[in-house]
């Protein structure tokens, strides 16, 4: 059904634009200067390589976790750890860089590895306890977040702690860093990371055994149990393969040129926005990318805005909230997929009368 | 006779979003205090109508004129407003509450005006049912009542909420002959107090024995309305159908094989703790058909989800090609080269927002032929899909199209498709052609009788007796859990007879343990 999806597209593209609109409207009440406003957030992220540059380093965590939880919630298992994983995987990726003394190259290896590792194994708790207590994983999940925050906070105050800057580790040595891309700017390798995970995110989803089991689980669960696909299996497997997943990607981001030292001392939200770059890629983690340069871009446009005008940051999440209210609103423009499928029908039923 | 028209639908058209088209051009026309028949095929489109005269779907194109006046009817209790009731196939009570509670329910008499008087309720439910000759005892809970009386609260709430027409959608699907009779009687009783009744119904016999008039309905188009005692039975079949009706099937005696299934002793509960199969035992062979008729709910699905493994917690054993599958799980019993064709092709038989393709692979994706060890082979998927989408006569623009948007047929179609293409040798059939059409329930039952005739051994239960007379080599009948008859002759069994069996009223001599083999 073409139709369809080219329909679920222009619902998708409109409802970015409403979005949109009422965010400029919004400009409109609370800004002394509107019209330069809304220009500097539409034209700010291509004023200078170096604005354009943060638009695509943004991007590389959102892939990560965007893809993490396209195959979580693929398999219809609502894991919000991607969060925590995410975290966890900075803290890891922190600790071998700090403590092991890997020679460069191989260094990066490692501490990218253990922080999927850490991911895989983080998120997979909320799956095992679904299985044995039957505890929504949604809860268990949601709470672990905290967990991972707290943990990782005791981690770095306790190990990791350079006294002399406060709440932040020390220094991470040269030898873990990831290199950049493009000079003038902090795009570094992890992007390149990124789109392969991405991509094999959609190859694992779409073209493996185990991806049909989680799909077909994920559409309906009676289906796959009664066609004998081990369900057990599936919940524990999709939330492991999307914490791999999480925990990789921030190990990637806090080893990139952005990070000096791992300082993070609260949730930074990717899981979180995982779920809007979800939502936009229709659970295709081969959407990711273009998901998460929509939104690194509306991010970078808000706060190069905030800086120049009187605009708060905080628009763009009034615009992200309304995209993703009417993403998900089924019923959103019904009437008029409604009168295109009829207008088809009956477009099709003269057909027949014809032939 | 003069005529008093108070209801006309004219040009009816409903096109779903998922773009079937359930209605295309229907014209009908109600007099007053007649019963009128709505005749046609599952999926002709009289539900649709229907849903459309009761507001719950609104049409496309068409106008509605209830007594010369051209209305719109928004929701259910707008229809109810205009004097439309409507008693659905499967009953709307709250099954925990009194007769009287649900006769009342949504238009309670109250006491100051925020209690419930329960007294008066009791009293006008009562006197409800005794002005129509309903014999019900009001105060008793309705999940304590048999079905025929479940029927008749649902008429009395349309009745009390003021309906001058009734809309019965197939109200004898769930009865048996005993309560249908009954049933018409009262009918007969409201059409001459001046009440409309719609009957909708795809039996000719009971169109013929209580319809004044019929509108025959076939694939989304109104063909015609004629006086029931000037149209014959064969005729109606063949407007109904578009061509003459094979309702038997030739078919050469069965060559019974080894056993492949061996049920001993198998007791199952439900959720709730209710027995629903009884000690049960029997055997089923290749090369036959065995069918299991009987009213819905007296364990026909606890029976088959035991013997697929959907069910684990059962007393007793089933045996499988000799295999005790006790521990197995579902895929070691489909290994075992069982095909299931579940009862509710929604809940468990397709998942409605994956494509044809991804529906048809689900029981046979591992494979060597269509995977590696990781792999899936993506191109050799599609070529066979291709040629089971042809094989199978499966109605679609491509693989690619999702299961939702297809007709019940053509979703029934491709559960069958992806059962039968992996060679079974038992196929569990619940039954396989509920709310399909006469071509594509033919089709399937063409398909069951050559899997047997090949050495497949077949279980099919069904609700419709027509189909497991024409199919059955042996036919039993299931109440309360057990089987109240079991006939080998099936030619030598009359519906009447059937239907005592399916009440209970008729038991074969019972021995304890008794083995049908």
């Amino acid at each position: 059904m073409n139709s369809a999806k080219r329909f679920d597209l222009f619902r998708m593209l409109f409802s970015v634009l409403i979005a949109l609109l009422i965010s400029f409207v919004l400009i409109f009440f609370v800004s002394e200067e509107p019209v330069t406003a809304i220009v500097t957030l539409i034209t700010g992220p291509f004023k200078s390589k170096r604005n354009l540059g943060n638009v695509v380093e943004s991007m590389v965590p959102l892939i990560f976790t965007g893809t993490g939880v396209c195959i979580m919630f693929s398999a219809n298992q609502i894991n919000l750890a991607t969060e925590g994983g995410f975290h966890l995987g900075g803290l890891v990726a922190a600790a071998v860089a700090l403590k092991l003394g890997l020679p460069a190259g191989l260094s990066p290896f490692v501490a990218i590895c253990l922080a999927a590792l850490a991911g895989a194994v983080f998120c997979t708790v909320p799956a095992l306890m679904k299985i044995k207590t039957n505890s929504p994983e949604l809860v268990s999940s949601l709470m672990m977040n905290y967990l991972s925050l707290w943990f990782c906070t005791f981690l770095l105050m306790h190990f990791l702690q350079d006294p002399s800057v406060g709440s932040a580790s020390y220094k991470l040595p040269a030898e873990s860093e990831l290199f950049t891309l493009v000079k003038g700017t902090n795009i570094h390798v992890g992007l390149l990371l990124a789109l392969v995970v991405a991509v094999l995110g959609y190859v694992f989803l779409f073209k493996t055994r185990t991806g049909y089991e989680l799909r077909l689980t994920g559409e309906n669960e009676a289906f796959a149990r009664y066609s004998g696909i081990n369900i057990v299996k599936v919940i524990l497997l999709s939330q492991m393969v999307g914490g791999i997943v999480a925990g990789m990607g921030g190990g990637v981001e806090l080893l990139s040129p952005i990070y000096s030292r791992f300082s993070w001392v609260s949730l930074l939200g990717y899981g979180w926005d995982a779920i809007i770059i979800c939502t936009l890629a229709r659970k295709n983690p081969l959407y990711t990318p273009l998901a998460a340069l929509f939104l690194a871009y509306l991010r970078t446009g808000a706060s190069i805005m905030a800086r120049y005008t009187d605009v708060t940051l905080e628009i763009v999440q009034i615009t992200q909230g309304i995209i993703i209210l009417l993403v998900v609103a089924e019923q959103f423009l019904s009437g008029m997929k409604h009168r295109m499928i009829a207008r088809e029908a009956k477009a099709s039923l003269k057909d027949e009368e014809v032939a | 006779m003069e005529k008093n028209i108070v209801l006309q639908m004219n040009h009816i058209m409903k096109i779903y979003s998922n773009g079937v088209v359930a209605n295309e051009d229907v014209s009908i026309e109600l007099e007053k205090g007649e019963i009128h028949a709505l005749l046609g095929e599952n999926g002709a489109g009289k539900s649709t109508l229907m849903k459309v005269l009761f507001g719950i779907e609104s049409p496309d194109e068409g106008q509605i004129i209830l007594n010369g006046q051209e209305i719109a009817i928004k929701s259910p209790q707008d229809a109810i407003s205009k004097g439309i009731g409507m008693v659905h196939q499967h009953f709307m009570l709250v099954p925990s509450l009194t007769v009287a509670e649900n006769i009342i329910l949504g238009v309670e008499p109250k006491k100051g005006g925020v209690f419930i008087d329960m007294d008066r309720a009791i009293s006008v439910a009562d006197e409800i049912a005794q002005k129509y000759n309903f014999d019900i005892d009001v105060r008793s809970k309705v999940d304590e009542i048999p079905v025929g009386i479940k029927q008749k609260v649902e008429i009395l709430k349309a009745l009390y909420r003021g309906a001058d027409i009734l809309i019965l959608d197939e109200p004898t699907a769930v009865l048996t002959p005993q309560e249908t009779d009954e049933l018409f009687i009262q009918l007969e009783k409201l059409r001459d107090s001046g009440h409309t009744i719609i009957f909708i119904s795809h039996k000719l016999d009971e169109i013929k024995r209580i319809c004044n008039r019929a509108t025959i309905m076939r694939s989304g188009r109104s063909m015609g309305t004629y006086e029931v005692k000037n149209i014959t039975t064969e005729d109606m079949s063949r407007l109904m159908v578009g061509r003459d009706v094979v309702l038997t099937f030739e078919k050469e005696a069965a060559k019974p094989t080894a056993v492949q299934l061996k049920i001993r002793n198998l007791s199952v509960r439900n959720g709730q703790g209710v027995l629903k199969v009884d000690d049960l035992s029997f055997d089923l062979r290749g090369g036959e058909i065995l069918g299991i008729a009987g009213v819905e709910g007296n364990g026909q699905s606890e029976l088959i989800d035991s013997i697929t493994g959907l069910n684990k917690s059962y007393k007793g054993q089933i045996f499988v090609k000799g295999t005790d599958i006790e521990k197995s799980s579902i895929k070691d019993i489909r290994n075992l080269k069982m095909a299931h064709i579940p009862e509710d092709r929604m809940t468990s038989g397709c998942a409605g927002n994956l494509n044809i393709l991804e529906n048809l692979f689900s029981n046979q994706y591992t494979d060597p032929e269509y995977s590696g060890k990781m792999m899936l082979k993506t191109r050799r998927i599609q070529e066979r899909s291709n040629e089971l989408i042809q094989e199978y006569l499966v109605k679609c623009k491509s693989f690619r199209q999702n299961v939702a948007m297809l007709s019940g047929g053509n979703i029934q179609k491709v559960i069958v498709a992806r059962e039968f293409s992996t060679g079974p040798d038992i196929i569990i059939a619940n039954q396989p052609t509920r709310g399909v059409d006469v071509g594509a329930a033919e089709f399937i039952r063409k398909r069951l009788l050559d899997f047997r005739n090949a050495g497949c051994a077949v279980l099919l239960v069904s609700a419709d007796l027509n189909e497991v007379f024409s199919l059955s080599d042996r036919l039993a009948v299931m109440y309360k859990g057990k089987f109240s008859g079991m006939f080998t002759d099936v030619a030598a069994v009359t519906e009447e007879e059937l239907g005592q069996y399916m009440l209970g009223l008729k038991h074969q001599e019972e021995q304890e343990g008794v083995i049908y083999e």
